[in-house]
């Protein structure tokens, strides 16, 4: 929330001129959330610095409701809103600073054109996802010396680490609008947090701040996706715009999903943590390929049984759904998931309100849970289980396992787990990490082929496995699916 | 003339258009009894006479005819119904409800029914309508019993219709009027020695004189049998004659079992295989006289399939029978009563595999059986069957009802080796049936919106929507439901104090409860840690015993929305132990006379459970802060030597910096590392339940008097909570209290809880706050933000709304009380986990979380 711009061209003091603001004086402006006060801890023809300070409202911003979230406050009390340099500084710099962002200067007309010898020092600047050197990928490629000074979340408790927050002090010789234009745009993508102007319009600002810098930037991408967050089809569009003709690349961004699940979820103030969501993508995976490899075997393996009515449990979004309402082999298609907003997200994406009524009619969404015996799952030939049990705790397994096997008994059930051993392959995954952070636990191809037979073996079913994603002769396949066929090997022949 | 019919039935009027079923129907029966298909033709077509909706019509007549069958009322048909394949979907419906069909015939001339039609204008249909009808009516009238009609009423002339009078009659197996008490005797087949002893024993005395039996209850008690008197026992002719002679003295009701039934048919002549012990009896009744057999005869065949007893609260039966079979009559009731149902395999001994009907039996009623035998009585959701095996070497058992209480007599000897062996493996710890089934829950026990009855606040409302929420977080966080006996309720703060500079004070909370009429109130220093249930057992075999669970455990420390406390197992393992030897060491096990206790505890430090919280939220916005502030008021400080202007600026600035550092502080009271066992605290506060007792009844300082003591037995692990008993009438004693609050909160603690004298406290509005919390000035930062204390953010904050959060805690109160009545009870644990995933829903409703 405090932001200092340091020149030492001579004379200094024409910062004054630049900015409009009086370097003698003390100025506050009012703005929507709160003041911004401007002044100057030093002034001399030397040196000149300016400050832009955030006074934020911490109790208005908590007590203003958002209509998504009904009567919810927006934002907890306890909150790093009022401190961290967010993009409540670029509505700043666009307020207080207009005219020298837009490059304009009545009285010395010249000066904005000029390139200037300047330093800007961001306190408490928030730069997550990226790790430490994200400052410098972003601020470095625009001609700047960077600096980021990392600082502890509570010295008292060094084994918390490092909190997100870097004091940043960027060097350069370039125009005062240029720098205000980097400031405007990069400190939200740095900070990453949801903002609350994202609208239509957003995209025209962005490519008018960006203009002359963006297009050729390497990291213009993340700057993008992370400058219009939450809006997919805004990226897309501001990306085109951008490139062309050139074809974006689609990159989903497992964030958002999880931030719109994070909702439905009990909110209380100091036990919260105790819910976190699922994404269907987890942390370590390179994901497009090896999930739909997953869902493509799941699907090839219940046609080649000849399944006609098919369960899809713990169906999330509706992925693997999507794939088998593409066959007609699949007559009656049902997917079942805990999480309701899932549902509701994978109705959204499979169009079902806009579906023929005969197709509308092979479909039915509902929420159930694998713990609980629920009759509506009887009597169907197949069932997918995708990814599904490493997220119950291995006490519950047993539950799991009767609701499955013992009552809904359907003729084939493809079940795909993670591959323990295979996390020794993903570099980003340190040791003895589990790839999802709510995965109870992940098991050798071992551990999973006892316990898979011990459950066939219980409930009258035939068991084969098969391994999803590249081989590695040391430590097999990422994914590992079981086959279960109602029947004992002797029936079966 | 004057016709009985059932009080439950479907009674179809049969006679043709202009025979005046409406009118005959409007004066037997309620208006709401009624269907008529030319109402339900106005209902579809806005026109009773629309032939042309007749078929719609009809679909809505069975809808609502079944809908009221299966409520149990009685439906009257009116309609012409004078061809069998209309009166054919009428007896399919009440034969799937299981009950009776009646039909009364108008069989008038046509010539009357003519001159009616003429009449009305509506009726423009040609003659041949009318003569159609009466001819088929004429052609049906023989065959009505064949159809399915148990009772057939033809009235043949107007006179006859006229003078009729109809009157209801309870269906035979209506003995509700029979309030007990009773005692219950399980299959005795033929073991009369046996069931001498128990009579004796249930204090029955028996005399025989001249070949008869005169029995003597206990004062108005009377037997209740279910049934398989007859057959592999040593003298199945006496147990007849003593059970013939007490039903005719009307000391005995009796159901029939399937081995009397099946002599029943034996002796009609029939031709039945001579096995499973009936050689037995035919050999036994040889010498008998023809009258006595006559007299058997007669009176099995006067049984009825089952009894509904005491207002409905009681079914007895022979196999059981499910909940809408009861007080119903059909030839599928009878069956089921009897022989009750399979599932069409067979086991390894080449016997029928039963259906557990009572695994899914969700009835109010007490449903008593036998005709399987089981090593002991086992209580299945609210179901027993008492057939301990007498015959077979086992015992003979009665239920005494309604004390719920076991008589049992050992077999003197074995008298028949059983097909399938059915005592148990002594090597293992068998779970009950209960437990057995209460491994599987149901998904239909907990979805949808839902009322729960509590003891403490009537009917509670689950609403859909928060039933959908507490699905996910229970399948995909909670530990194992069979731990989750109880959640407890969230906790409301004091209204907010009046002084500016304050949001809580004691004041606030005292005035509260005098205002409910409280006199007495306990304060208890409030801990910051994490709420934690902790259940713990004596040993494992009692975990297994009590609990259900398979595994060898303890018990469980769960969370506020039942989450297992620790994931490491083996921490939470030395955890119980030490929590079990300082319930040993304190005497409490037997002082209370219990095996497990439930406890309702803070756990420490709220830096364990919360860690990432701290470091997400809390620790992130201390280190902005520090950060952002730190730089600010530099920035100012240099400004303001060159521009006194500045001045002000820094010293606001100055004075959010030192906020910040207050509210760092606070934080860290409440966090520190833990590497072993010894690093946590655990403060029990309240002692729930134990064996046969949930100890709401007791008052607070018991709890905090009986649980010091707990602690005293491992004070590394165990926090007793200090507190202080405040007299709301007596000026000192409040102030005392508020001066102890603010000693406590000067020291930077969280403050502390006010609870009324008596843990359940009820005014003349109702139920009373169980619990109303006044936050420290320092540790409230943690809540409101850092520089909520600033007096423009204060002033703000002052207005809050409590009554959402008042009556959210009461409601979840009242079910968690309830989940823990329910389970000291020992009902079934979906009844336990309906009233705990309520409190987990209710735990969704928005609320502001800063209350």
């Amino acid at each position: 929330m405090l932001l200092t711009i340091t020149t030492t061209h001579f004379p200094a003091t024409d910062l004054g001129y630049l900015l409009h603001k009086n370097p003698a004086r003390v100025q506050t402006f009012t703005l929507n959330f709160g003041k911004a006060h401007v002044f100057y801890p030093e002034a001399t023809e030397e040196r000149c610095t300016a400050a832009l300070l955030l006074d934020v409202d911490p109790v208005g911003l908590s007590r203003s409701s958002s209509g998504a979230r009904g009567s919810q406050p927006l934002e907890p009390y306890v909150n790093d809103r009022p401190y961290a340099a967010s993009s409540f500084l670029s509505v700043a710099i666009s307020q207080v600073f207009g005219s020298a962002l837009g490059g304009r200067c009545k009285d010395r007309p010249e000066l904005p054109a000029q390139s200037l010898p300047l330093t800007v020092r961001i306190s408490a600047l928030p730069c997550r996802g990226g790790g430490a050197d994200l400052p410098e990928r972003l601020f470095a490629p625009l001609g700047y010396e960077v600096a980021a000074e990392p600082h502890p979340l509570d010295p008292a408790f060094p084994e918390w680490g490092e909190s997100a927050y870097f004091t940043v002090t960027l060097t350069g010789n370039l125009r005062l609008s240029d720098l205000l234009s980097h400031l405007y745009v990069l400190i939200p993508v740095l900070d990453n947090e949801k903002h609350y102007w994202v609208g239509d319009d957003e995209v025209d600002k962005l490519l008018r701040q960006g203009e002359g810098w963006l297009g050729a930037h390497p990291e213009r991408e993340l700057i993008v996706r992370r400058y219009l967050k939450y809006r997919h089809t805004l990226a897309d569009e501001a990306l085109a715009r951008l490139v062309g003709d050139e074809e974006p690349e689609v990159l989903d961004e497992p964030g958002s999903e999880t931030e719109i699940a994070a909702e439905g979820a009990l909110t209380a103030a100091p036990d919260a943590a105790e819910t976190p969501t699922i994404t269907e993508e987890s942390v370590a995976e390179p994901r497009v390929s090896l999930h739909n490899q997953r869902l493509e075997a799941v699907r090839d393996t219940l046609k080649a049984h000849g399944v006609r009515r098919v369960l899809d449990l713990g169906c999330g979004e509706g992925k693997l759904l999507r794939l088998l309402l593409k066959e007609s082999a699949f007559t009656e298609i049902c997917g079942m998931d805990v999480a309701h907003r899932s549902l509701q997200i994978a109705a959204d994406r499979l169009h079902l309100d806009g579906m023929s009524e005969r197709q509308r009619a092979r479909l039915t969404l509902f929420q159930g849970s694998l713990i609980y015996r629920d009759k509506r799952l009887e009597g169907y030939d197949g069932a997918a289980i995708v990814e599904v049990i490493e997220h119950l705790d291995p006490s519950r397994l047993e539950a799991f396992e009767r609701v499955v096997f013992e009552f809904a008994r359907p003729g084939v059930v493809a079940l795909t787990t993670p591959n323990a051993e295979y996390n020794v392959v993903y570099d980003t995954l340190s040791e003895g990490k589990m790839r999802h952070s709510d995965h109870r636990f992940e098991w050798t191809r071992e551990e999973f082929q006892s316990w898979a037979g011990a459950v066939a073996a219980r409930r009258g079913y035939t068991v084969t496995f098969a391994p999803i994603g590249p081989w590695d002769d040391a430590v097999g396949a990422p994914s590992q699916m079981a086959v279960f066929t109602l029947g004992t090997e002797a029936a079966t022949n | 003339m004057n016709i009985k019919i059932p009080d439950l039935a479907l009674v179809v009027l049969v006679g043709a258009s202009g025979s005046g079923k409406s009118t005959f129907a409007r004066k037997h029966f309620k208006p709401t009894e009624v269907l008529s298909s030319d109402f339900c033709r106005g209902l579809v077509a806005d026109d009773e006479n629309d032939q042309s909706a007749t078929k719609d019509a009809f679909e809505v007549l069975h809808y609502l005819a079944d809908k009221r069958l299966a409520l149990g009322r009685l439906t009257v048909i009116d309609a012409t119904n004078v061809q069998p394949e209309s009166r054919k979907p009428l007896v399919t419906l009440a034969k799937r409800r299981h009950c009776l069909c009646v039909a009364i015939v108008l069989n008038l001339p046509e010539s009357v029914c003519h001159e009616r039609n003429a009449a009305r204008p509506d009726r423009n249909f040609g003659p041949h309508v009318v003569r159609n009808h009466t001819q088929s009516l004429r052609r049906s009238l023989r065959g009505l019993e064949r159809e399915g009609f148990r009772y057939v009423f033809i009235l043949n002339s107007l006179e006859q219709i006229e003078a009729l009078t109809i009157e209801r009659e309870p269906l035979w197996n209506n003995k509700k009027h029979e309030h007990g008490p009773f005692d219950i005797i399980g299959d005795v087949h033929g073991c009369f020695d046996e069931l001498h002893t128990l009579l004796i024993t249930l204090g029955y005395t028996i005399e025989l004189s001249g070949g008869r039996y005169a029995v003597t209850p206990p004062a108005g008690r009377k037997a209740l049998f279910v049934g398989d008197y007859v057959d592999r026992g040593p003298r199945t002719p006496d147990v007849l004659r003593l059970i013939m002679d007490m039903a005719a003295d009307g000391h005995a009701i009796c159901a029939p079992g399937n081995h009397d039934a099946k002599l029943l048919r034996k002796l009609s002549g029939k031709n039945v295989q001579i096995t499973h012990g009936l050689e037995k009896t035919l050999e036994q009744m040889e010498p008998e006289t023809p009258e006595f057999t006559q007299r058997v005869r007669e009176f099995i065949d006067g049984l009825v399939s089952h009894y509904v007893l005491d207002d409905g609260k009681l079914v007895i039966s022979h196999a059981g029978l499910k909940e809408s079979m009861q007080g119903r009559s059909s030839g599928e009731v009878r069956s089921f009563a009897m022989y009750g149902e399979t599932t069409g395999e067979t086991d390894e001994f080449g016997l029928p595999v039963r259906y557990n009907w009572a695994s899914d039996y969700r009835g109010s009623a007490m449903v008593v059986y036998g005709h399987t035998p089981v090593p002991e009585p086992q209580w299945l959701n609210n179901t027993i069957n008492i057939d301990t095996g007498c015959v077979f070497g086992g015992k003979l058992t009665a239920l005494r009802y309604p004390e719920r209480e076991i008589v049992s007599v050992p077999a003197a000897q074995v008298y028949a080796e059983p097909v399938r062996p059915f005592l148990p493996d002594p090597s293992q710890i068998a779970l009950s049936a209960q437990h057995q089934d209460d491994g599987m829950l149901e998904i239909e026990d907990v979805i949808g919106k839902r009322l729960i009855e509590s003891t403490l606040a009537g009917n509670i409302t689950i609403r859909e929507e928060n039933s959908i929420a507490a699905l996910e977080v229970m399948s995909r966080f909670a530990a194992d439901p069979r731990w989750l006996i109880y959640l407890p309720p969230t906790m409301s703060p004091c209204e907010t104090s009046d002084a500016p500079d304050l949001l809580e004070h004691p004041a606030q909370a005292f005035a509260y409860y005098r205002n409910q009429g409280v006199e007495r109130v306990v304060c208890e220093e409030k801990h910051m840690g994490s709420r934690a249930v902790v259940i713990i057992c004596r040993d494992e075999e009692t975990a297994c015993k009590r609990f259900g669970v398979s595994e060898s455990t303890l018990g469980a420390c769960v969370t506020r929305t039942g989450r297992r406390f620790f994931d490491d197992a083996a921490l939470e393992r030395q955890f119980l132990e030490r929590v079990r030897n300082a319930a040993g060491a304190s005497g409490l096990w037997e002082e209370l006379s219990t095996d497990w206790m439930a406890l309702d505890c803070e756990l420490m430090p709220w830096s364990a459970k919360a860690r990432e919280l701290v470091r997400r939220q809390y620790a992130a916005v201390g280190a902005a802060a520090q950060t952002g502030l730190a730089d600010a008021v530099a920035a100012l400080a240099g400004a303001a030597a060159r521009l006194p202007e500045a001045e002000a600026l820094l010293s606001q600035f100055q004075e959010r910096q030192s906020m910040t550092t207050k509210y760092v502080e606070a934080y860290r009271r409440y966090c520190w590392p833990v590497a072993s066992l010894d690093d946590f605290k655990l403060a029990p506060f309240h002692l729930l339940a134990t064996e046969g007792a949930v100890h709401t009844g007791k008052e607070h300082v018991w709890h905090m008097d009986t649980l010091a003591r707990l602690c005293r037995a491992d004070e590394r692990l165990l926090l007793a909570t200090p507190y202080r008993v405040v007299d709301l009438t007596d000026e000192a004693s409040v102030a005392d209290g508020v001066a102890w609050w603010t000693e406590l909160t000067g020291n930077g603690g969280e403050g502390m809880v006010v609870k009324p004298w008596d843990f359940i406290a009820r005014s003349g509005r109702g139920l009373v706050q169980p619990a109303v919390k006044c936050r420290g000035h320092e540790y409230l930062r943690l809540i409101y933000g850092p520089e909520y204390t600033a007096p423009a953010n204060i002033e703000r904050l002052h207005s809050r709304r409590l009554n959402g959060k008042r009556s959210l805690a009461l409601r979840e109160f009242a079910l968690g009380v309830e989940a823990l009545e329910r389970f000291v009870r020992r009902e079934p644990l979906r009844r336990v986990h309906e009233c705990v995933f309520g409190v987990l829903a209710l735990e969704s409703e928005p609320v502001d979380p800063r209350l």
